[in-house]
C-alpha cells in the first residue's frame, strides 16, 4: 500500500517545477496588473503608490474635464468593447464558413497527399504577421490592387475606402486566424467515419440532410475548438487593428496600449486589461454552458 | 565527456573575447531618419558597429527606456522631452574629452532653454510642425489649421493627424486664440471642443507614412516638414502649409543613456554626428535642417530652396519654438488627449 503513495508523491514532485513556473508566471503578472489598476497615474506614465478607484471608474464612466460633476457613461469605451466583440464574432463566423470547405477538401483527399495540403496551410506562418498585414494594406489601399483592378474594369468610378475601416480589420483578422479554424476542423473530419455518410445516402438522405444531420454534428468538436482558437486571439488583437484600422478604429488591445503610451494612464490601462480578461472568460463560460445544455438536451 | 566540456568551454571563452573585440553602439532613433551611409561611414572610421532601432513617438521611447533592460546607448528625444529625460536620470552628461566637436553647434542652438550649455544633448536636426495637403484634392490656401480643425468638404474623411499630444494640442489652442502651454480654461475647453468635432472628419490618427501621402491614401494631415518634403519629391501635388494661426519649431537631440553599455562608443558617435559633412548626410536623407555650423556646404541644392525648409517671409512670425509645459497644464492636456484618442 505504501508503494503507490510513494510513487504518487514522486509524480507531484516531478510536476512541481513546471507547476511552480506556470502558477508564478500566470498569476504574478496578473496580480501586478490588478494592483496597478487601483493606483494613481503618474506624470508622463507610470504609477504613484496611492490607492484610487479612478482607473476603474473611467473604464465605464466619463467625467468632463471642465465640469468634474458632469458624469456620463463612457460611450467611447463601450463602443470599443462592442466593436471588439462584434468584429471577433464576425471573424469567427467568417473563418468557420471559409474553413469548413477547406478542411473538408483536405480530409477527403487520398491519405498520402493530405500532409501536403496541411503543409500548404502552414505556409502563411512562415512570414511575420506584421509583414502579412502590411501586404493586405497594399491590396486594399485606395491606389492598391483591388481598387486599381475595379477602376480599370469600370466597376467603380472612385476608389472604395477600405483601408482604415472596420471592414479592413475584419478581412485582416479572418485571414490571419483562418488556419486556427481549419486545423481543428480537419482533425475532427479526419476521425469522421465516412461509412456513416454513406449510410445516410443509403437511407435516402439528401446532400443537405447528410451535411446537417450527419457531418455537422460529428465535426462539432472541431468547430468548438476552432471557434475558441479564433475568437479569443481576435478579441485581444493588436497588430491587425493597429495597421489596418489606422489608429482611429480602435479595438480593446489598442485601447489598452494607448493608456500605457500616449494616454499616460497606466491604472486605466490595467483596469481595461482586466476587463478584457473578464470578457474573454465570460464569453468562454457562456459558450461552454450553452454547449453543455445542448448536449444534455440531446441525450435526455 | 570531459574533453567535450573542455572544448566547449574553450569555444565559449573564445567567443566572449571575439565579442569584446566586436564593439557595438546601439542607436535608438526616430524611424526612417538614419541614413545607412552615415552608419557605414562611422563603422569604417572607427570599427565600431552600429545597430539602429526605430521608434515612432517620444512617449514610446520614454516608456521603453524607463523600463530598463533595453540595451540601447543613444536616444533622440524632442526638445520638449529633453528635461524629463534629464530629470529622471535616464541620460548622462556628455564627455567633453570625447565630444570635442561641441563647438560646431550653431550658436543659436547652443544655449537652449531645455539644456543650457548643451551639457547632455547635441542637435540631431530641427524642423517645423505644419500641414501637408494634396492640391489635386483641395487647392485652397494650405497655410491654415482649419484644413484639419474645420476641414473643407473635399478633405473630410481623408485626413490623418499624427498622434503627438503637444503638436496637436498646441495647434488647437492657437486656432482658438491661445498660446503654447495655455492655462486659460475657456480657451482649453474651446480647444477640446474643436478637436472633438474635428475628429469626426479624420480618417486616421497614425504616424502617416510618406507612402500614404504619395499614393493619396490620405489627402491632408498634420505633418513635419522633412516628411512632407520627402513625400513632395515623389508627388508634385503635395504642398506643405505653415498654419498662420501659429506653428511650432522643434529640435530632436542626441543623448547618451545613463545605463548605456558602451558610453565611450556612444560619445564617439555623438562627436561624429557633429561633423558638418555627417550632419549634412542626415539632412540630405531626412530633409530636415541641421543645427551644425557649416553643413550647408555639403547640402543638396534642392534642400537650400525647398519651401519645406525656407519659411515664407510673411509666415515667419507665426513660428515659435516649442516649450515643455508646466505639470498642471500637462495634466489637462493629457486628459483632453486621452478623450480625443478614445
Amino acid at each position: 500500500m505504501a508503494e503507490p503513495r510513494e510513487s504518487h508523491r514522486w509524480k507531484w514532485l516531478l510536476c512541481a517545477p513546471a507547476l511552480t513556473i506556470l502558477v508564478l508566471a500566470a498569476s504574478g503578472p496578473l496580480l501586478i496588473v490588478l494592483v496597478y489598476s487601483f493606483l494613481t497615474p503618474g506624470n508622463m506614465g507610470g504609477v504613484i503608490w496611492q490607492f484610487s478607484t479612478e482607473g476603474w471608474f473611467r473604464v465605464f464612466f466619463r467625467r468632463d474635464i471642465f465640469d468634474p460633476d458632469d458624469i456620463t457613461l463612457n460611450s467611447a469605451h463601450l463602443a470599443v468593447f462592442w466593436r471588439s466583440i462584434w468584429l471577433s464574432l464576425q471573424t469567427t463566423v467568417l473563418c468557420a464558413i471559409l474553413g469548413f470547405p477547406t478542411a473538408w477538401f483536405i480530409a477527403t483527399r487520398p491519405a498520402n497527399t493530405r500532409t501536403i495540403w496541411l503543409f500548404l496551410i502552414t505556409i502563411p506562418f512562415w512570414t511575420n504577421l506584421l509583414i502579412r498585414t502590411f501586404a493586405i494594406q497594399e491590396l486594399i489601399r485606395n491606389s492598391g490592387t483591388i481598387n486599381t483592378v475595379l477602376l480599370w474594369a469600370g466597376v467603380i468610378d472612385a476608389p472604395i475606402q477600405m483601408l482604415f475601416t472596420e471592414f479592413a480589420i475584419l478581412i485582416g483578422m479572418a485571414y490571419v486566424f483562418l488556419p486556427l479554424m481549419v486545423l481543428p476542423l480537419y482533425a475532427a473530419m479526419d476521425k469522421l467515419d465516412f461509412r456513416l455518410v454513406e449510410a445516410g445516402y443509403d437511407l435516402y438522405a439528401s446532400r443537405l440532410q447528410v451535411l446537417r444531420h450527419v457531418i455537422l454534428p460529428l465535426v462539432k468538436p472541431g468547430f468548438i475548438a476552432g471557434s475558441i482558437l479564433v475568437f479569443i486571439p481576435s478579441i485581444g488583437a493588436y497588430v491587425t487593428p493597429r495597421v489596418l484600422g489606422g489608429g482611429r478604429t480602435l479595438m480593446l488591445g489598442n485601447l489598452i496600449d494607448l493608456q500605457f503610451g500616449q494616454g499616460r494612464n497606466w491604472p486605466l490601462g490595467a483596469a481595461l486589461a482586466i476587463t478584457l480578461l473578464v470578457i474573454v472568460v465570460a464569453a468562454l463560460m457562456f459558450y461552454l454552458r450553452t454547449l453543455n445544455r445542448d448536449e444534455g438536451g440531446r441525450h435526455g | 565527456m570531459k574533453r567535450t566540456l573542455a572544448t566547449s568551454l574553450a569555444a565559449l571563452v573564445a567567443g566572449a573575447s571575439m565579442a569584446a573585440a566586436d564593439e557595438v553602439v546601439n542607436f535608438y532613433n526616430w524611424g526612417n531618419v538614419t541614413p545607412p551611409e552615415l552608419i557605414e561611414k562611422f563603422e569604417a572610421e572607427t570599427g565600431i558597429r552600429v545597430t539602429v532601432t526605430d521608434y515612432d513617438s517620444n512617449d514610446t521611447a520614454l516608456a521603453r527606456i524607463r523600463q530598463g533592460g533595453h540595451g540601447f546607448d543613444l536616444v533622440v528625444p524632442s526638445n520638449n522631452y529633453v528635461e524629463t529625460w534629464i530629470q529622471e536620470g535616464l541620460v548622462q552628461p556628455l564627455d567633453r574629452d570625447i565630444v570635442t566637436n561641441i563647438g560646431n553647434i550653431d550658436p543659436q542652438w547652443l544655449n537652449v532653454d531645455f539644456d543650457p550649455g548643451r551639457e547632455y544633448s547635441t542637435p540631431y536636426f530641427w524642423g517645423t510642425t505644419g500641414l501637408i495637403v494634396n492640391t489635386s484634392v483641395y487647392d485652397g490656401d494650405p497655410h491654415t489649421a482649419s484644413i484639419i480643425l474645420d476641414p473643407p468638404e473635399e478633405l473630410r474623411g481623408r485626413i490623418n493627424v499624427v498622434p503627438e499630444m503637444s503638436d496637436i494640442m498646441t495647434m488647437a489652442i492657437r486656432y482658438n486664440g491661445g498660446e503654447q502651454c495655455e492655462s486659460d480654461m475657456e480657451i482649453l475647453r474651446a480647444a477640446r471642443d474643436t478637436l472633438m468635432s474635428a475628429r469626426e472628419h479624420w480618417l486616421a490618427m497614425d504616424y502617416g507614412n510618406i507612402d500614404a501621402y504619395v499614393n493619396n491614401d490620405i489627402s491632408a494631415g498634420v505633418y513635419w516638414n522633412g516628411g512632407a518634403m520627402r513625400a513632395r519629391l515623389q508627388n508634385d501635388d503635395l504642398v506643405y502649409g505653415y498654419p498662420q494661426e501659429g506653428f511650432s519649431v522643434w529640435m530632436d537631440n542626441v543623448m547618451v543613456l545613463a545605463d548605456a553599455q558602451n558610453s565611450e562608443g556612444a560619445m564617439k558617435f555623438v562627436n561624429f554626428l557633429l561633423e558638418p559633412e555627417n550632419a549634412a548626410m542626415i539632412s540630405n536623407f531626412s530633409r530636415y535642417a541641421s543645427g551644425v555650423m557649416g553643413y550647408e556646404e555639403y547640402l543638396e541644392e534642392e534642400m537650400r530652396t525647398a519651401p519645406e525648409i525656407v519659411v515664407p517671409s510673411d509666415l515667419v512670425g507665426a513660428g515659435s519654438f516649442s516649450i515643455a509645459c508646466p505639470q498642471e497644464v500637462n495634466d489637462i492636456y493629457s486628459q483632453i488627449w486621452t478623450e480625443l484618442m478614445q
